[in-house]
């Protein structure tokens, strides 16, 4: 039977999930990347363990958990502060099946980097009981586009072997959906509010992934939960580049974009399917290819829909639709069609 | 002397400043990790260590941070993983830092940070003084004063293990003067570098804790084998047991700080004083000065010039600031009369902070002596054996008058 044949991973029934995740000194081998969904299914489990507090239609969750699935062995996760850090970790509970540390804001890059140092002086002292130790980050926009931007390109400079995975729900979530440098422009937030003067967020969108690019790192991603397999494979890839590694995985949040739970993935499939947030990767030995949908819809333009279909689903962007507000509707699809348009010019994959 | 187990024969004659001194003492301290930001007067350290680094003396992973809170925030992270870690800093550097400090003492992570004291701006200004251990005073670190390179360098190497002990488990700053110290030479004498592993114990070693999800103690670390949650959100139900954990690791400092000064003592014949505090001539005296850091040098010079006049004066130098030894000043302060507290800093509205501590001591007894708080060297001014002597004068006409009306007064500065 196939399923005796699968990779050795001990999930006993009744057992509590977090014993996969224990790794004893001198564990040896790596975890396979599975793409089965029915494997997947019966051999992993989430390193962010059922019963935290996060919101009912989060997309920040379902991202770890993906990202999770791909990782290779022996693991550290830093978070900066944030709602998944507030909402995963409780105290006296904890929702993480693997070393978890959160120091402040602005700093998840800098902590990483420093235990990613205490490593390799374990490694060459020989106190390391491993052979290596993955160190992932999962960050929000504010600790990413804003304070954290520091600390992240500093930590990209100095070439840590880190994977540094920013879930960008566009906004501050956790203090109350303030504006940050990841919201698109006529975004409505609590600070860009919907006026009779200003027409929501009056700043186009940092792009943060073009930013980790010019820092010629070792691997640059961009990921949605909607397209799972492209997101874990691309988590994989980002473990095992040889050096800094960014993925920027676009996380809907519900109470922030207005929009139904039950939409967290529709949206954001959506958000590739207007080219609002087109999937693609990058190295310096391969320049940017698109991947998955985004591939599909460069192969076939017709696939491209129109950004209306992206904003109709939420009350952060809905005003856009509007009669008054036609002219905004049409600079934000020109907006979008030029960034696209860009790509397509530098995608080796493209068609030409 | 005989009991000394390295005699000062057998240690190494080493012509270094202060900050060369905290790089000797690093190299030989087995540290794992250190991460810096330049800044002057603290730049000699990094230096100094990037050349054991770069020759391969050291087995120390360096990073070259982009900022001290960084700086700070590497520490914490390779901490956390089990590393001995170690960074310095000044003035802006240390304010930049602020926030990583008080994240570092609650996570009970034996950072050992080196702050070569420099004013803050503005005006800008890179010469010492003490406002930026001032700055930091709150933060539950341990806070150490050295008073020359000798000191530097032998407090460096204790400060590990101050940190590191099993009922502290708290960061520790080891305070040394701006360009007094870091930038003076001196001849010191330094240990070998197995003896020096051999005090420490070799590498860091990671206390256990109790977590309910597993049986057994486990190391308090980012460990896979057993994966723990450093740094969760704490709320009101938690949080104030948390820092109650703090309060109560600050009050075993004392102890381990004498501790490690005693062991020090016999192993390379050098004291400074019980370790919490060193005094001179304060047993018979009437007044009595207290000062932190490199002054106390010029101020004992002083001191004992104007004893042999036959001024019964004495000065205490205090050696850990944080946790304050209250019960040793109130037991040192009892029999004097007029006491002078210098203090390089000051709290705009208020005094030097060390003179507010001197007066909680004191409260307690039953006749207090009068406190003069001495603000002196803002921005590196110098303190000269002249204005000691001026203010040692000045106590003695306090002792003979009884009172004083103004409390607060400053040294060296023009009208």
């Amino acid at each position: 039977m196939a399923k005796q044949e699968l990779p050795n991973i001990p999930i006993v029934k009744g057992e509590p999930a977090y014993k996969i995740w224990i790794f004893e000194p001198g564990w040896k081998g790596e975890l396979p990347l599975l793409t089965n969904p029915r494997e997947i299914a019966e051999n992993k489990r989430s390193a962010l363990l059922p019963g935290h507090r996060l919101c009912a239609g989060c997309a920040a969750p379902i991202i770890i958990k993906l990202v999770s699935f791909a990782f290779r062995g022996p693991t550290i996760v830093v978070q900066p502060t944030g709602c998944v850090e507030v909402s995963t970790t409780i105290f006296p509970y904890t929702s993480w099946a693997v070393p978890w540390i959160h120091v402040a804001f602005e700093n998840a890059a800098a902590v990483a980097s420093g235990i990613e140092a205490a490593i390799k002086a374990f490694k060459r002292t020989n106190r390391l009981p491993y052979d290596n130790i993955d160190i992932v980050v999962f960050a929000g926009d504010g600790g990413t586009y804003d304070i954290g931007f520091q600390a992240l390109s500093g930590m990209a400079e100095r070439g840590h072997k880190i994977l540094y995975v920013l879930y960008d729900n566009e906004a501050y979530m956790n203090t109350g959906i303030q504006r940050s440098g990841g919201t698109p422009r006529f975004a409505w937030t609590t600070t860009t509010p919907v006026g009779k003067a200003i027409p929501g967020k009056p700043e186009w969108k940092k792009p943060i992934a073009e930013i980790m690019v010019a820092h010629r790192i070792a691997y640059v991603a961009t990921a949605t939960p909607a397209h799972w397999l492209d997101l874990m494979k691309k988590a994989r890839k980002g473990l095992e580049a040889n050096g800094p590694a960014f993925i920027h995985a676009l996380s809907s949040c519900d109470r922030g974009w207005r929009h139904e739970e039950k939409l967290t993935i529709e949206i954001t499939r959506r958000a590739v399917d207007t080219c609002y947030f087109p999937l693609w990767e990058w190295s310096p030995e391969t320049g940017y290819l698109l991947t998955d949908r985004s591939l599909a819809i460069a192969r076939n333009p017709k696939l491209k829909q129109p950004i209306e279909k992206f904003i109709e689903l939420q009350g952060r962007l809905r005003h856009l639709l509007q009669p008054e507000n036609r002219e905004l509707l049409k600079q934000l699809q020109e907006y979008v069609d030029k960034t696209w348009e860009d790509l397509l010019k530098r995608a080796v994959n493209a068609p030409k | 002397m005989s009991r000394v187990k390295i005699p000062p024969d057998k240690q190494i004659i080493l012509n270094v400043n202060g900050d060369e001194a905290v790089a000797y003492a690093l190299k030989q301290s087995l540290v794992d990790v250190v991460a810096a930001y330049p800044i002057t007067p603290q730049t000699i350290i990094v230096e100094k260590f990037s050349e054991f680094v770069a020759n391969g003396e050291v087995h120390t992973e360096f990073v070259s941070v982009e900022s001290e809170h960084s700086a700070m925030s590497a520490c914490i992270g390779a901490a956390a993983a089990g590393a001995r870690a170690f960074t310095a800093s000044s003035s802006q550097g240390i304010a930049l830092m602020w926030e990583t400090l008080y994240i570092a003492s609650a996570l009970r992570l034996p950072i050992v940070l080196a702050v070569v004291n420099r004013a803050l701006s503005a005006p800008i200004n890179i010469h010492c003084d003490h406002s930026d251990a001032y700055g930091m005073r709150d933060s539950g670190w341990i806070q150490l004063f050295v008073e020359n390179v000798q000191e530097t360098y032998d407090t460096t190497i204790q400060a590990f293990k101050i940190a590191e002990d099993e009922r502290v488990q708290l960061p520790v700053a080891v305070n040394l003067d701006g360009f007094f110290l870091s930038h003076t030479l001196e001849n010191i004498r330094i240990l070998p570098d197995n003896i020096v592993e051999e005090f420490l114990g070799g590498y860091r070693k990671v206390p256990s804790i109790n977590v309910d999800y597993f049986e057994d103690k486990v190391p308090y670390m980012l460990n896979p084998a057993r994966p723990i949650t450093i740094g969760p959100l704490d709320l009101p139900d938690y949080y104030f047991e948390h820092k109650m954990a703090l309060i109560d690791a600050m009050k075993n400092v004392y102890q381990v700080v004498r501790e490690v000064n005693d062991e020090w003592y016999e192993l390379t014949g050098r004291r400074y004083g019980d370790g919490v505090i060193d005094t001179y001539g304060i047993e018979d005296a009437d007044t009595a000065i207290i000062v932190l850091g490199s002054a106390a040098g010029t101020v004992k010079h002083v001191v004992k010039r104007m004893r042999s006049q036959g001024l019964k004066t004495g000065v205490i130098r205090i050696r850990l600031f944080r946790p304050f030894p209250y019960r040793e000043i109130t037991e040192l302060l009892k029999d004097i009369r007029v006491v002078g507290v210098l203090d390089r800093g000051i709290s705009y509205g208020s005094y030097g902070p060390v003179y507010l501590e001197v007066n909680t001591a004191l409260y307690d007894l039953r006749e207090r002596p009068i406190i003069v708080n001495y603000i002196y060297g803002l921005g590196g001014r110098d303190l000269s054996p002249h204005e000691i002597e001026y203010v040692i004068r000045e106590l003695h006409e306090i002792f003979e008058k009884g009172f004083v009306e103004n409390k607060l007064k400053f040294i060296g500065v023009r009208g």
